[in-house]
């Protein structure tokens, strides 16, 4: 009997992967479900086992199941050596979309665990040395060294300490962290276990948004197996470290991927952002030493213990080491996944991987790094995708997000979504976001009807300097960013005095 | 200072103080040290650099939300917020870059694009905004007209304060003072960004969980939360020191006033923040009910009456005090010296009582001087005298920040003691556990972050059981602390010997106590792990048959535990009144001088005798409760009351009236007509606290300051009174003011040998004693040595109250406080603070009450052995099965007509807290009744 692979990634499943399962197994074939493997261009992307290796079927429909099984339909041949594949140095992707998510043995059989034991070989110092040697930095956006962050909260003295994983994964046209963990979870519970075993936590938790039921369940299923496995829970592996995994659920802010916003809301308080200090490797949740990393942090940790730092350092370029997951998103032709070293130009990124807009237009705009990211202008898509190549030009890697705009887009309404979305999104703890935002969107408002545009502007400028400088956390302090960006570089779409009525 | 001709906002420094090494900082070219971890903005105030702020207030931890504060650091990125940012070591911060002018300006102007322009309109007059937008220099508001909150209506639902969101700058300060200092999380912000509200939980003020206690109208730095008071009269233009006149937490508060002499009006009352038992904090009493020092039925002339049945008819103070004093020396005539006695209240201050009992003891010339602290507190006396040698607490409040385990024992903190309840509140939120000795549920088994780590329901009148059997857990599992019993403590080998005995084992005292054995040996563990253990306890400890047992019984477990004479630790008493422990100390017991002296010892009555000119008593007098069988009897036949309502708060009220009706003359002092008035024949208006000059006293020895806020509204103080009764009956008794009478009383007592007015206005307020070998006072007793030298164990034999239940009588009542009113009421019912609670109701059992066919607001007849009343039910799971309760607030309930003369042993404190009664639904014409008395009640203003 075939055998066949169909997605269980909500995005699969968005575009109707579980009817093309019914379907495929109603036709006769074995279905195994995988996470996704990225090219969520081609999904349904449905695989069949052939003596070659598993030939990809792309945007396969419950009708197509008998082309399929057939050898009929549309095919993209062997799907590993596709060549979208076959370009990408996938890491934290390894095994998403290879093995069945939940499968613990497919797991350990495509390299899994092999991080784990060699962390629990080792002392926790060591641990943490080798996660500082692979140049491994915060991959929720700010960019942090890792290893100094896992150091301070080792050598922080308290009898207990926390672990905790951000997936609060909130910024529009993100969804990496989303994927991975459907895709593979328990590449995440390694990871955490190495950093709890490296910082000296007992405890951890997974604070998910309840936006990813798909990912929730997904996580929940792979951790009670990891306990029956001996990966979690009383002495690890027989290392005598304790290791207890919680996930909680998020009620639907986006503040709360901010890390102090999230240890709050993991307290069962209102989502606020605290202020620093102390750090929340110092007094981090119930204020007690907490190493707080990103999902793509920790899904890299597995590989850097795995084969050691300098396999991971050795890839990327200047200061931002090993790899990226970037995640193509908006008006695309091929959104998806994109894990590469650093160093990538967004120009291969968007024309290359992405091969340009869906719409077909010209690109006009290219938002990297979430919704408080910079507009990049396609005259400086030469930038390498790196923390410090980005910052040259007054942009950000964020969460690696990439979103295109094609020439119709409007980037005076673009500014004014930024502080719009900030105005949705603050906390409302300090006075720049809270009322800033909604100055902010509402003086843009007089600038796109063409009201006293060039005092506004003005206006404009000094509240971003207002909210950048004055700003309690990065959510009010980069929401400047987008609007910045799209004033300096488009700053035909802000002069609207031209507009009937409009008076300068 | 203390009192303040200028009114001006308290100092402010931002952040609270932090202990650290010293760090030197360079703020603006200013070198100034602090303790590290200190912010910028405390450093910076205390170089004399205020530093803008708005969400800052040095009694909260910083909170980082205004933006006001930004400060440059050199070598430092950004602009942190100065309250947030640590000094460290050699630290150069500047204040007033131009970058941080402009920050400043950009944040100011955004506040104001959002707040009510017409700062006239503003009721506060001090908000800091208006003040903090001309100092930064804000411009004019440039953003056009866009979304606002200037429109949302004000939530008057509160009788004492109003919050107007319109007002509002969402700084938190609220929500964080009812978090972080009042411990109730009654506020909250709703929504998110410029749809954050502070909210009330969802509901208006009046309806939430909001305790009234005030911190957030003191936290608030704009109009938003204001106190009503400050909206009708506007800014004070003075301020007075003094201390509040409830409950005996004894707050220091500021009283802020605007007028002057007869026309003084408070405008509010603001709790000190050098207040050394409250540190800033005040609860519904003493922050907003001082309204009944000018109700309407506060009577302002003398009043005399040949009998109870005649009219009440004003006279001259001349006249009333000679009536008083010829009745008196007329009755001694006919019926000897000891034919009349006088009681003194917990409520007057120290010169007030002592005056009284200088009265009995060389006027009157015998010791029948009794005290209202006998039907609360006298079993603490006795108890703690007997053991360590002094009647009193062991600690300051203060102490319990050091404590681990509190083992807190018939009392209820949060109602009765509000102030300190927030304090120990604190502690457990950091991490402190409690254990809860109660018949009922309170609030400290589970409050919002607080849970007790034991619950043990001790049914009334087991108390002694249950410490026996927590002492025998200790020492028979040895816990207990072998080096500290024989290097400190005497009677140690007997007391072993008796606790570990069987009967005293949780197992075989389980059904006296009702407290699974298992959770009491726990409990037991918990308190005797403990770095430090303290106990603190309340009425349900004292108002037994068997109270003075209790206390020592307590003193023990400590004294087992090692858990005495350090911070931390202790045998706290909550006292019930202000003056509680004053009036204790200046000797107004019939058997005992100034000083718990007693008065069979000559060379105390030399110092007296020698003072006053008279020859004292050798022989105790008369007790409350003894007056009152003599007086029915025939042979006590004159009564002198001031500030307490006997008729009303002493127990068995037939029996009392019984006995005030016998009496030929019965004089009372007080501010109202109370239920004692209706059996008088002189009555002598009182003062309020804020007229009165003087001292109180408080549960841990603290001796406050009482200063007049404005003169007497009487014209006569109540020690000038005295006096004068004294003078006219013939003994030569002056004084000019009442720090002469401190000064005597420092004279005689060696306690107080170092007290003065002078040295307490110059100090704010001292723990006694006060001496040579402590100048500034005692915080904690009993360090290295008990003052009785050894301290003593007792052995502490069960014995069961003789009140018990019967098939008649077969449920237990046991009474209490509740927050917002205060013992008899007579001053908070006449208050807003009926609001909260307009009537006493029975807490009973669902399943008592279901038995009775008895639901929530029924009227039902409580009835005991000596009498009957009604009320309305309140079925609660907070009581245990077989327990009712009741409060004493209001006199249309008559709690007391049931309670029985059944009193402890020692001290012949009543037992109130152990009733056998029957409850059942009432019958139609008391329900009527019960009906017309709440609508009385409803109908006084």
């Amino acid at each position: 009997m075939t055998t066949v692979w169909v997605p269980c990634d909500a995005a699969a499943v968005s575009v109707g992967a579980d009817e093309v399962a019914v379907a495929l197994e109603a036709a006769g074939a074995t279905v195994r479900r995988n996470g996704s493997r990225g090219m969520l261009w081609a999904e349904p992307l449905v695989e069949v086992e052939t003596d070659d290796g598993r030939v990809g079927y792309p945007n396969v429909s419950p009708d197509d199941a008998a082309d399929v099984l057939a050898g009929r339909h549309e095919s993209l041949g062997v799907v590993d050596d596709h060549p979208w594949l076959t370009g990408q140095r996938r890491v934290s992707f390894a095994r998403v979309g290879v093995i069945d998510p939940q499968d613990i043995e497919g797991f350990e059989a495509q390299g899994g665990w092999a991080g784990l034991r060699r962390a629990l070989a080792m002392t926790p110092a060591e641990v943490v040395q080798e996660v500082t040697d692979s140049g491994l930095r915060g991959r929720g956006g700010a960019g942090f060294p890792a290893g100094i962050k896992w150091k301070t909260v080792l050598e922080a003295q308290a009898d207990q300490k926390f672990v905790a994983c951000n997936f609060d994964e909130g910024d529009s046209g993100t969804f990496a962290d989303r994927m991975v963990v459907e895709g593979d979870p328990f590449t995440l519970i390694e990871g955490m276990a190495i950093a709890a075993y490296a910082v000296g936590a007992s405890e951890g938790y997974v604070y998910v948004r309840s936006e990813y039921p798909h990912a929730i369940t997904a996580l929940r299923r792979a951790i009670e197996t990891a306990y029956t496995h001996g990966f979690l829970g009383r002495d690890v592996l027989g290392s005598g470290h304790d290791f207890d995994l919680h996930v909680r659920v998020g009620a639907g802010a986006y503040i709360c991927g901010e890390e102090s916003s999230m240890l709050e809301s993991l307290e069962g308080r209102r989502g606020e952002v605290r202020a620093k200090p102390p750090i929340p490797a110092l007094k981090g949740l119930f204020g007690l030493p907490t190493a707080v990393n990103n999902v793509l942090t920790l899904c890299a940790v597995p590989m850097v213990l795995a084969e050691g730092s300098e396999a991971y350092a050795g890839l990327g370029v200047g200061r931002s080491r090993g790899t990226q997951v970037f995640q193509l998103a908006g008006n695309v032709a091929r959104g998806g996944i994109v894990e590469l070293p650093m160093g990538v130009t967004l120009r291969e990124l968007v024309d290359d991987w992405g091969g340009g807009t869906l719409t077909g237009r010209p690109v006009r705009a290219v938002q990297v790094g979430g919704p408080l990211g910079a507009y990049v202008h396609p005259d400086r898509f030469d930038v390498q995708m790196g923390y410090e190549e980005l910052a040259e030009i007054e942009a950000m890697l964020g969460h690696g997000g990439v979103v295109v705009f094609d020439d119709t887009v409007d980037m005076a309404r673009m500014a004014r979504f930024a502080f719009e979305f900030c105005a949705l999104e603050s906390c409302g703890k300090c006075t720049p976001c809270r009322i800033g935002a909604v100055r902010g969107k509402e003086t843009l408002d007089h600038v796109i009807a063409g009201r006293d545009v060039s005092r506004n502007l003005t206006l404009v400028d000094d509240l971003c300097t207002t909210m950048t400088k004055g700003s309690l956390c990065a959510m009010g302090g980069l929401t400047p960013m987008p609007v910045r960006s799209a004033m300096r570089h488009w700053p035909e779409d802000f002069d609207r005095s031209q507009l009937e009525g409009a008076s300068s | 200072m203390t009192t303040v001709d200028d009114w001006t906002p308290e100092t402010d420094l931002g952040t609270p103080y932090v202990d650290g090494e010293t760090v030197g900082v360079t703020i603006d070219g200013r070198t100034v040290d602090v303790p590290a971890g200190t912010s910028v903005m405390r450093a910076a105030a205390l170089a004399g650099i205020e530093v803008p702020k708005l969400c800052a207030t040095d009694s909260m931890k910083a909170f980082g939300s205004c933006r006001m504060c930004l400060v440059e650091v050199e070598d430092a990125k950004g602009v942190p917020a100065s309250c947030t940012t640590p000094c460290a070591d050699g630290m150069v911060v500047h204040t007033d870059t131009e970058q941080v002018q402009q920050l400043r300006q950009g944040v100011m102007e955004l506040y104001l694009s959002d707040h009510p322009t017409d700062c006239d309109g503003c009721a506060r007059g001090n908000c800091e905004i208006q003040a903090l937008a001309t100092r930064v220099g804000s411009a004019e508001v440039r953003y056009g007209l866009g979304q606002q909150h200037v429109e949302e209506a004000t939530d008057a639902s509160n009788p004492y304060f109003d919050y107007d969101p319109a007002a509002c700058i969402v700084c938190s300060r609220c929500v964080r003072a009812c978090s972080d200092i009042q411990g109730t999380f009654a506020l909250t912000v709703e929504g998110r960004g410029f749809d954050s509200r502070i909210s009330a939980g969802g509901t208006d003020f009046l309806s939430s969980e909001c305790v009234s206690c005030g911190a957030c109208v003191q936290a608030c730095p704009t109009d938003a939360l204001a106190e009503k008071s400050l909206v009708d009269l506007g800014m004070p233009t003075r301020s007075v020191d003094t201390t509040c006149a409830y409950c005996g937490v004894g707050c220091s508060f500021r009283a802020e006033v605007k007028g002057e002499g007869d026309d003084t009006r408070v405008v509010r009352m603001v709790p000190s923040k050098d207040g050394g038992a409250n540190e800033g904090h005040s609860c519904v009493k003493g922050r907003f009910a001082y309204g009944y020092a000018s109700h309407d039925d506060r009577q302002m002339h003398p009043m005399v009456r040949d009998t109870t049945a005649d009219e009440w008819r004003v006279v001259s103070w001349e006249e009333a005090i000679g009536r008083v004093a010829e009745g008196f020396r007329a009755i001694q005539a006919e019926h000897g010296v000891g034919s009349i006695g006088g009681i003194s209240s917990s409520r007057c201050t120290n010169e007030e009582v002592y005056v009284v009992q200088k009265m009995v003891r060389a006027a009157f010339g015998n010791n029948n001087i009794d005290t209202c602290a006998r039907v609360c507190h006298s079993p603490t006396g006795y108890g703690l005298n007997q053991t360590f040698g002094t009647s009193a607490g062991t600690q300051d409040f203060k102490s319990v920040e050091s404590a681990d385990v509190v083992l807190l024992i018939g009392a209820n903190p949060t109602d009765a003691h509000p102030v300190f309840a927030s304090r120990m509140k604190k502690r457990l939120r950091a991490g402190a556990q409690i254990v809860v000795a109660d018949p009922r549920r309170i609030d400290l088994v589970r409050t919002p972050h607080v849970e007790a780590a034991h619950h043990l329901p001790v049914l009334p009148g087991s108390n002694v059981a249950f410490v026996n059997a927590m002492a025998h857990t200790i020492v028979t599992e040895g816990l207990h602390d072998e080096e500290f019993l024989r290097s400190r403590c005497e009677g140690v080998d007997d007391y072993l010997a008796f606790i570990a005995r069987e009967e005293n084992s949780p197992e075989s005292t389980a059904s006296a106590t009702g407290v699974p054995p298992e959770e009491l040996r726990a409990a037991a563990r918990l308190y005797a792990g403990a770095p430090n253990a303290a106990i603190y306890y309340g009425l349900g400890v004292t108002e037994h048959s068997q109270g003075s047992t209790m206390v020592m019984g307590m003193a023990n477990l400590a004294m087992v535990t090692g858990n005495i004479g350090r911070e931390g630790v202790g045998v706290n008493p909550l006292r019930g009144q202000n003056n509680v422990q004053g009036s204790c100390d200046m000797g107004s017991f019939p058997h005992e001088l100034p000083g718990y002296r007693h008065v069979s010892r000559g060379e105390v009555r030399d110092i007296y005798e020698s003072l006053w000119g008279v020859t004292i008593q050798p022989e105790p007098g008369l007790r409350i409760p003894n007056m009152f069988d003599s007086a029915i009897g025939g042979s006590f036949r004159g009564l002198f009351v001031q500030g307490e309502d006997i008729a009303q708060s002493d127990p068995n009220t037939q029996h009392v009236e019984a006995a005030l009706s016998a009496m030929d003359l019965v004089v009372v002092q007080d501010l109202f007509l109370n239920e004692t008035a209706r059996f008088a024949h002189v009555f002598l208006p009182g003062s309020s606290f804020l007229e009165k000059d003087g001292t109180f006293t408080n549960a841990e020895r603290r001796i406050n300051r009482v200063r007049p806020v404005f003169p007497s509204r009487v014209g006569k103080d109540e020690w000038r009174v005295v006096c004068e009764i004294a003078q006219a009956m013939g003994y030569d008794m002056h004084y000019d003011s009442a720090a002469e009478i401190m000064d005597e009383i420092a004279a005689t007592t060696p306690t107080f040998a170092g007290v003065s007015f002078a040295r307490l206005d110059a100090e704010g307020s001292m723990q006694w004693p006060v001496n040579d070998a402590a100048p500034h006072g005692t915080p904690t007793m009993h360090v290295g040595e008990f003052v009785r030298g050894k301290g003593h164990l007792v052995e502490t034999v069960y014995v069961p109250t003789t009140e018990r239940t019967t098939r008649r009588y077969p449920l237990v009542l046991t009474t209490g406080r509740i927050l917002s009113q205060y013992n008899v009421g007579a001053q908070t019912r006449r208050t807003a603070n009926q609001t909260w609670h307009p009537e006493d109701v029975l807490e009973i059992h669902p399943a008592d009450a279901e038995v009775r066919g008895i639901s929530t607001g029924d009227r039902v007849e409580l009835s005991s052995r000596v009498g009957t009343t009604t009320l309305t039910a309140v079925v609660s799971e907070r009581m245990p099965a077989g327990v009712v309760y009741t409060t004493f607030h209001h006199p249309v309930t008559g709690a007391n007509v049931v309670t029985t003369e059944n009193s402890d042993w020692a001290t012949n404190c009543p037992e109130y807290k152990v009733t056998a009664v029957q409850v059942g639904v009432a019958n139609a014409e008391q329900r009527a009744d019960g009906a017309a008395a709440q609508r009385d009640l409803a109908a006084q203003p």
